[in-house]
């Protein structure tokens, strides 16, 4: 009798079709996210993909007022911000962190005026929240192609992402161009951001990259398992999270990066527990 | 005046980055089987002409000829010892140099990486994490990964910094090994005593101040031009260097 209210309980939320969408595109999401975690956290590249997240904002937001593809749009902002960047770092005095700081809090304002105006069309405001029970065929796909696309080419690049990351300057020495590799990694970071942007929103979308690599981290100390356990710790708090938000009628993007702390809090005690003489 | 023995050969050789020449007048050869201690102050141009063998830097006059493999043995620390990589995975970087970006290392990628930290001593830590070895393993372990890139001529960056005793005499004996079968060894380094022991001695000091065999090389005029008059005498002919020559800048 509790067997089958259990299993009821886990079941439920799946039997409509817009539920299994969601689920589909959190393990999607985090396969790729998983894995690509990994190499964000280990080239210190968190603050870098927050900001490239938030520098796609107003790309996105006119993107949906005129009428262009999503992606397209956010791969204009992301161009955008880059340039805007590269341009505000040539200011004399100006340091290159400060300014990734005023061009990307420049961006997400600009950004937000525009997803919250009274008159932009309801809706928007999922750009800055996500949306993923709204996983459309075409999100769908791309999460797909990214699943796909990201483990492809981290395997091809594995070693040189590990060249590059053990020792820089070692690197070149062995035929390795760093700053190729670098370019590589960043936009295999874009592309994620692009896609995941559509499910997690712009707010919430660095949890999916740096939360499951962050727990996966602090459990292992070799990249492929550690690439592994960020994958399935992505999808579980994708799927956990989608649970709390049907259970708790909470937003679906906030509980599932509220999962994705949780399961990181419960990874590091797990950690000092272990450590612990 | 070069020999065709030589695998590098270097004549009057002056290398910049961008502005005036920070190292000139360079002029030496190493043949197979030679160990070469690279002598010289921080900011002597150790590094510099390191960077040009490797073809890092374009010579602004001189010539030099080189193998088309050079490997480079740099300072552990250097290395970031966080990072998730076992002593095998840091060997198979040796591999990168001649494979495709989109390959992966091979069965028999792996097992020649195996072979090489075989060679240094290291089989049994191959699946430890690099950054849990001693000082001394994990310099053997980037000697595995020269080792791995097949290169006649290696490169070792200080390799003496920081290890014990009984590791300096492992290393010691593991370059006479490499050097006996064929290598040349160039090796920076502080250890004026330790480069009385090799076959030839370069002193830089922004330009090359002597080369030759350690008996010509190692008198105290040559060490005074080459670190200024702060040598420290301890007996008859021996000399040490102040210990802020052994700190990097």
């Amino acid at each position: 009798m509790i067997t089958a209210t259990v299993w009821h309980a886990l079941l439920e939320p799946w039997e409509q079709g817009i539920d299994r969408r969601a689920l589909a595109e959190v393990v999607l999401l985090g396969i790729a996210g998983g894995a690509l975690g990994c190499w964000i956290i280990l080239y210190h590249l968190s603050y870098a993909t927050e900001s490239l997240a938030h520098g796609l904002l107003p790309g996105l937001v006119l993107a949906a007022l005129t009428g262009l593809p999503r992606v397209l749009g956010g791969a204009l902002g992301l161009v955008a911000a880059a340039l805007a960047i590269a341009a505000a770092a040539r200011v004399p005095g100006l340091g290159r962190d400060t300014a990734v700081a005023v061009v990307v809090t420049t961006l997400l304002g600009l950004g937000a005026l525009l997803a919250l105006a009274p008159a932009t069309p309801a809706g928007l405001s999922a750009l800055l929240f996500g949306d993923v029970l709204g996983a459309t065929d075409t999100d769908l796909a791309l999460a797909a192609a990214l699943a796909v696309a990201v483990p492809l080419a981290l395997g091809g690049l594995h070693g040189r992402l590990l060249a590059v990351g053990f020792d820089r300057t070692a690197a070149t020495a062995l035929g390795v161009r760093a700053g190729a590799v670098d370019a590589a990694l960043l936009l295999l970071v874009a592309g994620a951001l692009l896609v995941a942007v559509q499910g997690l929103g712009n707010l919430l979308v660095i949890a999916l990259l740096v939360g499951p690599a962050a727990c996966a981290r602090a459990l292992t100390h070799r990249m492929a398992p550690m690439m592994g356990t960020a994958a399935l710790v992505a999808i579980a708090a994708g799927a956990g999270g989608l649970y709390l938000s049907y259970y708790a009628r909470t937003a679906a993007g906030a509980s599932i990066a509220a999962m994705l702390v949780a399961a990181y809090v419960v990874a590091t005690a797990a950690r000092v527990v272990v450590r612990r003489p | 005046m070069t020999d065709a023995l030589d695998l590098v050969a270097v004549a009057d050789l002056a290398v910049g980055y961008g502005g005036a020449p920070v190292l000139s007048d360079v002029d030496f050869a190493v043949q197979a089987g030679q160990r070469v201690a690279v002598l010289g102050p921080n900011g002597g141009g150790k590094t510099t002409l390191f960077r040009t063998l490797l073809g890092e830097l374009r010579p602004v006059a001189g010539t030099l000829r080189r193998p088309g493999r050079l490997a480079v043995v740099p300072q552990t620390e250097r290395s970031r010892l966080d990072f998730p990589v076992s002593a095998l995975d840091v060997a198979l970087m040796g591999t990168l140099t001649s494979l495709p970006w989109w390959r992966r290392p091979g069965r028999a990628d792996r097992t020649r990486a195996r072979q090489a930290l075989a060679e240094v001593g290291l089989a049994e830590h191959a699946d430890r994490t690099f950054g849990a070895l001693s000082g001394g393993q994990r310099q053997r372990v980037l000697v595995a990964r020269a080792l791995v890139q097949a290169a006649p001529v290696l490169l070792l960056d200080e390799p003496y910094v920081g290890l014990d005793a009984p590791s300096v005499e492992l290393l010691d004996r593991l370059l006479g090994r490499l050097a006996a079968e064929g290598r040349a060894l160039l090796v920076a380094t502080h250890d004026v005593e330790q480069a009385r022991r090799w076959d030839r001695v370069l002193c830089l000091n922004r330009r090359q101040i002597a080369y030759g065999a350690p008996d010509a090389v190692l008198t105290r005029p040559v060490l005074e031009a080459t670190y200024g008059a702060e040598i420290v005498e301890v007996t008859g002919d021996r000399w040490v260097l102040p210990a802020h020559h052994h700190d990097h800048g």
